[in-house]
């Protein structure tokens, strides 16, 4: 079956948009809230939603990366996977609101392994979970808090997240060969 | 030996067909469509017939390391190779430095039968280096010693190297050289050179053997006697020994098959089944080796069966035991090396490996070749198949052979050693058997 | 990555990877909490036949940073002084289930020998082999001299015109021999100092450029002058007169040391013979990398480890 789009690039922006005033609703503002990607499209989402949450709010809200390969529980499943740099915001995440932001979300492996490397840095006061795309079969009992697009989605096919920042092109695609 | 052979339509090493009529021990006739009525008959179509082989460097292993080898198991290893003949090394336990040691081993060589075994004698006490040993003793005993070598060490003394190049005069002998520098050489583990210095492992420097040939061809030359250098394994010593006999210095030299076809890139994985002495060493001396065969520097090829069990290799390189087996696959290794690259004939074939060795060793009924009325030894050889090595097809007790996984060419189809079969259709002939038909043909001997 | 037995095995980008995880690792070594868990369940066996402690506690440190269980196993005392073999020991090990083996031996090539043999499956790591090499000390060298020049900037890059000059017995030096085929590799220019003794036979077809006079390199100038431990039972094998000539002609000392540049990185692998190879001033000046060695030793061991006990058994890509 041929990938079909689902998210043309100006739906990507809307998402984004949206879910950059749900974190400041909810956070009532962005005191002590910080946004850690998670690499690699995590990263560039979280600094987007930043970047939007300033634009509305006039405040900036630091934002970082959070590396989950070494807390990752299949790593003897796959190819050797080398780890990206983690960055924590020069003042750490203890006592904070912090939000993972993450492309996807599927079985919910990647959050669990973030929750272990987050603890490992330092204590925060909340953690939510922020997702472009939400494309279920969840494995673990984890859910997200501020969703782009719900995507149901069979097992088989390949959810395809492309970001102009890195991949030239912008879209959200679904099926094809993975 | 009673009874009659026919081998039928060999080729011989010069490339004409015949039939070989084999008679008491003799070669009886020669010549096409031959027949004898009653006798036996071997199809060799196809196999060519070389004199049998003649080793002049085996370690037997026997007495004291008998774990390794036995004279029994290593004159089947022998047989199995073509040969008829081996010079049993002299490093057993205790070492072959009496009388008595060597007519032990030529005894036990005789009762087995397959091949004729010729001890050969220390040249000084317990290899040791310090004392000549029983030198006249061992020349007048029923082993009738020709050829002395404290091989796996180096008579690195010059006055007794000196001393024992003279004294054998008195009775024919030779002495047979190990020429390593022993200081240079100290802890040495592989030919020294860039490789040696990438792997970290400590180096033998080709001037320790070219060094001692130098000196020892020059001792020769002063006392007037002949000397043979064993496992040449250098371009130098080639330059060496062929200046000397360009003097007109009585020298003959010896490379092994190993030395012809291996070089030292094959150490790189440590692989102790490659550790060697002399070391394997780099391809261009390979080449300088086969090129000094081929001009006639270099007079034979011998084997350095050097038999070891499983566990001095299965180790770390430093600790594993220098050697190689190499009787069962030495005529394959000398094609595949010499013969398949046009460097030799097959003619030159049934020299380096069959009349120059016996010459050297002053060894009887090697001189003609395959000839009427000569002693029937012969290796029937076929040259035209290949096969992977493998341990199946080692016949002594060890199989710490280099070639194990690699394609060789040709393969002995038949051995006949004093006219009795060792080998038939490319497979021993029964201890017993073999037995009793030496114990006849030594019986017959002492009758005729 | 299936074995670490030689830094000639690796390509650059091989290496630049390798310091690249251990950039990650030495991030984790700044944190409160310095245990990663990526190792869990795996088990390191450190196998050392030649006292190294300095090697050891480094290894089981990384190990133990991955949250791997780690048993030493020390020739000394064990049944190896015994006369038990390299295959016994081997086999042994295999029959714990060690997923790595740490191998220290005095044979150049064991750790070779025990990767090819079959006698066990384990990913083994070569922590100094004979005369042969010592690749963790090479890549640890290497991150060194990477975060020296480039700081925060350092992921990703390889040592290009980067000059270091190795000083000292490099005939017998598993640490010149890896670092050679590593610095090269990293595209660093590399000069070897030491009595023409003290250099390999052949060493002319290695891709390095040579002198006998530590006088002559220090003057032409080097971003890292590394200073090799020299044996004082050399001298018996008449490899040099003594150890006060060896020290005068290519000792780092406070002269020298002053006519380096104040930016020359000045290294030892360790342990150190202060006043033979190196004075004290040198080893003790700012411009001496002795101390982070140590700690980046730990950093570039968690990465090999990591590298070789996580995903399945296939080389790095």
């Amino acid at each position: 079956m041929p990938a079909r789009t689902v998210l043309q690039q100006a739906d990507i922006s809307r998402a984004l948009t949206r879910m950059a005033h749900e974190i400041l609703e909810s956070n009532r503002g962005t005191d002590g809230l910080i946004l850690l990607g998670i690499p690699t499209r995590g990263v560039v989402l979280a600094r987007r939603i930043a970047h939007l949450i300033t634009q509305f709010s006039g405040e900036s809200v630091p934002t970082g990366a959070l590396d989950v390969t070494l807390y990752r529980d299949d790593l003897r499943r796959n190819p050797t996977r080398v780890p990206s740099p983690t960055q924590v915001p020069s003042g750490g995440i203890d006592g904070k609101t912090v939000v993972l932001v993450d492309d996807v979300l599927y079985s919910g492996r990647t959050i669990r392994a973030a929750l272990d490397a987050l603890g490992d840095i330092g204590r925060p006061r909340v953690v939510r979970l922020a997702v472009l795309v939400d494309r279920g079969h969840r494995e673990l009992p984890i859910r997200p808090d501020f969703v782009g697009k719900n995507l149901p989605s069979s097992q088989e096919e390949r959810i395809n997240v492309r970001l102009t920042d890195i991949d030239g092109e912008e879209f959200i695609s679904i099926g094809g060969t993975s | 030996m009673s009874g009659t052979l026919v081998i039928r339509g060999a080729r011989l090493s010069d490339g004409t067909a015949t039939d070989i009529v084999v008679t008491d021990g003799v070669i009886s006739e020669l010549g096409v469509s031959l027949s004898a009525a009653g006798s036996q008959v071997i199809d060799a179509d196809g196999l060519i017939a070389l004199p049998g082989l003649v080793d002049l460097h085996t370690h037997l292993r026997e007495p004291g390391l008998e774990q390794s080898e036995t004279v029994l198991s290593g004159s089947r290893a022998a047989a199995i190779g073509g040969f008829t003949a081996v010079h049993a090394m002299a490093n057993t336990l205790p070492v072959a430095d009496t009388a008595g040691v060597v007519e032990q081993v030529k005894s036990l060589g005789d009762s087995a039968g397959y091949v004729t075994v010729r001890p050969v004698g220390a040249v000084t006490v317990g290899l040791a280096g310090q004392q000549l040993a029983e030198l006249g003793a061992m020349a007048s005993s029923r082993a009738r010693v020709r050829v002395f070598s404290d091989d796996g060490k180096c008579v690195s003394d010059a006055l007794l190297m000196r001393r024992a190049l003279e004294y054998v005069k008195a009775f024919d002998g030779v002495i047979a050289q190990h020429a390593q520098e022993p200081r240079l050489t100290e802890g040495a583990q592989m030919n020294e050179g860039t490789l040696s210095g990438q792997l970290g492992l400590a180096g033998w420097p080709a001037v320790a053997e070219e060094a001692i040939i130098a000196r020892d061809v020059l001792l020769a030359e002063h006392v007037g006697s002949r000397i043979h250098i064993c496992h040449v394994s250098t371009a130098g010593s080639v330059d060496v020994i062929r200046w000397a006999k360009s003097r007109g210095i009585a020298v003959t030299a010896e490379v092994t098959p190993h030395h012809l076809l291996l070089d030292e890139h094959l150490i790189r994985g440590y692989d102790a089944k490659y550790k060697v002495n002399p070391p394997l060493r780099r391809a261009e001396d390979v080449q300088a080796l086969r090129e000094g065969l081929a001009d006639g520097t270099i007079d034979i090829v011998a084997t350095d069966h050097a038999p070891h069990p499983l566990e001095s290799k299965d180790c770390e390189w430093d600790v594993a035991a220098f050697g190689m087996v190499g009787l069962e696959s030495a005529l394959s290794v000398v094609q595949a090396s010499v013969v398949d690259t046009g460097h030799l004939q097959w003619s030159d074939v049934a020299r380096v490996l069959s009349s120059a060795p016996a010459a050297i060793g002053r060894m009887d009924g090697y001189s003609t070749g395959i000839a009427v009325g000569g002693a029937a030894n012969l290796a029937l050889y076929d040259a035209s198949v290949s096969t992977v090595f493998s341990a199946s097809q080692l016949r002594g007790k060890s199989v710490n052979s280099p070639y194990l996984g690699h394609t060789l060419p040709g393969r002995i189809i038949g051995t006949i050693h004093n006219g009795y079969l060792t080998v038939v259709d490319g497979e021993l002939v029964d201890t017993d058997q073999v037995a009793s038909s030496a114990l006849v043909t030594e019986r017959g001997a002492h009758h005729g | 990555m299936r074995h670490l037995l030689s830094t000639r095995d690796l390509s650059r980008d091989q290496a630049v990877a390798i310091l690249d995880v251990a950039e990650d690792m030495a991030d984790v070594a700044t944190r409160e909490v310095k245990k990663l868990p990526a190792l869990r369940g795996k088990t390191v066996v450190n196998l050392f036949f030649e006292d190294s402690t300095r090697t050891r506690i480094s290894f089981e440190a990384a190990a133990k940073r991955l949250s791997a269980d780690v048993i030493n196993f020390s020739a000394k005392g064990s049944s190896v002084s015994k006369g038990e073999s390299l295959k016994d020991t081997a086999q042994t090990l295999a029959a714990m289930g060690a997923d790595a083996v740490v191998v220290r031996h005095p044979s150049s090539g064991a750790p070779s020998v025990l990767a090819q043999s079959g006698w066990i499956d384990a990913g083994i790591v070569n922590a100094g082999d004979g005369t042969h090499e010592h690749p963790t000390q090479a890549l640890l060298d290497a991150f060194t001299i990477r975060r020296r020049l480039h700081r925060s900037a350092a992921r990703g890059r390889d040592l290009s015109g980067t000059t270091v000059t190795i000083v000292g017995d490099i005939l017998h030096s598993r640490v010149a021999r890896s670092n050679v085929w590593l610095l090269t590799t990293l595209g660093a220019t590399v000069r070897l100092v030491a009595p023409p003794t003290l250099l390999p036979v052949g060493i002319s077809r290695w891709p390095v450029q040579i002198g006998y006079d530590l006088d002559e390199a220090v003057s032409a100038g080097s971003d890292v002058v590394m200073m090799l431990r020299i044996q004082a039972e050399r001298m018996h094998a008449a490899f040099f007169p003594n150890a006060r000539e060896y020290s005068r002609r290519w000792g780092l000392d406070d002269a020298r040391l002053a006519r380096l540049g104040a930016s020359t990185i000045v290294m030892h692998p360790g342990p150190m013979n202060r006043g033979l190879e190196i004075s004290s001033g040198a080893a003790d000046s700012t411009q001496s990398t002795v101390r982070e060695q140590v700690s980046n030793g730990v950093s570039v061991r968690m990465a090999v480890l990591y590298l070789l006990l996580s995903g399945e058994r296939e080389e790095l890509s």
